[in-house]
């Protein structure tokens, strides 16, 4: 089967008056359908940059990304974008909120506006659909951020450091709460995060880059042998210290 | 584990209503007399000052004939009444002020757009930006005379040129300090940089305009005073200059208290308009 995503030697050099700054260098990689892979490396690797070359924000200087074999060249319907924080708009609604991506792809019809009631309800916020976001806790207001990217039925969502933001009980949480929504709504995910533990917890492959220019330095098969795997559950297996060691050793930290 | 999640959320949200204590109803109490208490005061100041300088005025330890005096004050102004012409004088100014008020708001935001929209021009117009911004726009004054002779359409241009610049210059800072985030979320749908100006950087920066709003109402009545102390046969700073040339300090007086209400009145307007459009403000 036809990968995903597909990046084809990617590489990104920034321009300044002070010289030429290669953010990434030679990257390769795929994503298979309904996969969950996790990109780790150390800040300034240009982790993020990768994913903004992946939905069509920036263009990268060299190589190609491929959706579902079609090259990128603006951003793609395919693709819902997670940012770090929820940037829910204060002067609107949580349901005009949701709302948001449809508005601006103008295809907000009668079936669309039913499809984000339902996910409303079922992930438990139907009732807070006429609040302000203000009147919502951190791990709510990140799971509207979710259904607003959902609404508009990505088959990809890309997470960038989606959970950077929360204090550390609540990301616990949430990320359990997304990634069920992730494997429920059946999307292929890409999670760009620095945090190692959470890298391993949910993904299926986590790719590991190197320091500046970032470059794939391995690629890391995940596999626990439980039942109904969550995140949480993920974290207290033996082998999760074991994919630790090594992505730690990996990186390689030199403070 | 992520449904009974949800729930404790919402248990969480909706128990912060149930019973009162004692306590909360001591300080609902504190709260309320502090604010009563602020209110009487205020009033006091005022009923106080008005009452010393009534009296200061009739033991003659104060010159009514420099300093007027309440009483005077309104004489005054039921016989302007009486006249006539107190709200053809109130009217003009109000109206110009009004006006001039409007315009600055509107084109200032629009050329602020027009600067966000493109950073090229916004650069070459910078210098200019900033030579207008400080320069004592009064100074223009008997150019827009001439230009476009003594009556109110010089007042209100006076009072555009004042209130202008600094209205474009406080959206343009509101519109570029926009959370750059948000902006990227639009963009991450698809948005076009229309979109990113009306879904995010517009209604963001409403909070920013109520304040440019706020700076203007009082830049208007001072562009609308200046503009009626060099050109005018009527208004509220035609009193005051007649007044001022003919030794009628109770005229000055009378006008400049009149004058003080309607600024008053049009800051509430705006006061008003900005819980209207401002909801939520976190």
């Amino acid at each position: 089967m036809k990968p995903v995503v597909e990046v084809n030697n990617v590489g990104m050099k920034y321009q300044s008056l002070n010289g030429e700054i290669t953010a990434l260098e030679n990257i390769n990689f795929s994503v298979q359908d309904g996969e969950f892979v996790s990109i780790v490396g150390p800040s300034g690797c240009g982790k993020s940059t990768l994913l903004s070359i992946i939905s069509g924000l920036i263009a990268s200087t060299s190589g190609e990304v491929l959706l579902s074999g079609e090259k990128v060249t603006g951003t793609s319907p395919k693709i819902g974008y997670m940012l770090q924080k929820d940037h829910l708009f204060n002067w609107r609604t949580i349901f005009q909120n949701v709302m948001l991506g449809l508005e601006i792809r103008k295809t907000v019809t009668s079936s669309a506006k039913e499809h984000a009631i339902k996910l409303l309800k079922t992930y438990g916020l139907y009732e807070f659909k006429d609040k302000y976001p203000n009147q919502l806790s951190g791990g709510m207001r990140q799971r509207v951020a979710l259904i607003r990217t959902l609404v508009t039925n990505p088959q990809i969502l890309l997470l960038d450091e989606a959970f950077s933001a929360l204090d550390y009980q609540t990301r616990l949480v949430v990320n359990d709460d997304i990634y069920d929504i992730i494997k429920k709504e059946n999307k292929t995910a890409l999670l760009v995060t620095h945090d190692i533990s959470e890298s391993i917890s949910m993904a299926d492959r986590v790719i590991l880059l190197s320091k500046r220019p970032g470059k794939v330095k391995h690629i890391y098969d995940i596999n626990f042998d439980i039942k109904n795997r969550t995140p949480f559950s993920s974290r207290e297996t033996p082998e999760f210290r074991y994919y630790f060691q090594e992505i730690w050793k990996g990186l390689d930290v030199h403070v | 584990m992520s449904m009974s999640n949800f729930e404790g959320d919402r248990v969480a949200k909706e128990t912060q209503v149930t019973k009162i204590s004692q306590e909360h109803i001591d300080f609902l109490h504190r709260v309320r007399m502090e604010k009563i208490s602020v209110r009487v005061i205020q009033i006091l100041i005022f009923g106080v000052a008005f009452l010393l300088w009534e009296i200061c005025a009739n033991t003659k330890i104060v010159d009514p004939f420099i300093t007027s005096q309440p009483s005077r004050v309104f004489n005054t102004i039921v016989r302007l009444y009486e006249d006539g012409v107190l709200f053809h004088h109130i009217g003009i100014t109000c109206w110009e002020a009004f006006v001039g008020f409007v315009l600055g708001t509107i084109v200032g935001t629009i050329i602020a757009i027009m600067l966000w929209w493109s950073e090229f021009l916004c650069k070459i117009l910078e210098p200019y930006l900033v030579i207008m911004n400080s320069l004592p726009k009064i100074a223009l004054g008997p150019v827009f005379i001439v230009w476009i002779g003594a009556g109110p359409p010089a007042i209100i241009v006076m009072t555009l040129a004042i209130s202008l610049i600094v209205t474009v210059l406080e959206v343009l800072n509101g519109f570029l300090t926009v959370d750059q985030e948000k902006i990227k979320l639009v963009q991450t749908f698809g948005g076009s940089k229309y979109q990113v100006l009306t879904k995010v950087v517009l209604p963001a920066s409403y909070p920013t305009i109520i304040n440019a709003l706020k700076i203007n109402v009082g830049l208007s009545w001072v562009g609308v005073i200046v503009g009626e102390f060099l050109v005018s046969k009527a208004g509220l700073g035609y009193l005051i200059v007649y007044g001022g040339q003919v030794f009628k300090l109770d005229l000055v007086m009378t006008s400049v208290i009149i004058l003080g209400v309607a600024a008053a009145v049009m800051y509430q307007g705006v006061v008003y308009l900005e819980k209207m459009l401002v909801k939520n403000k976190a």
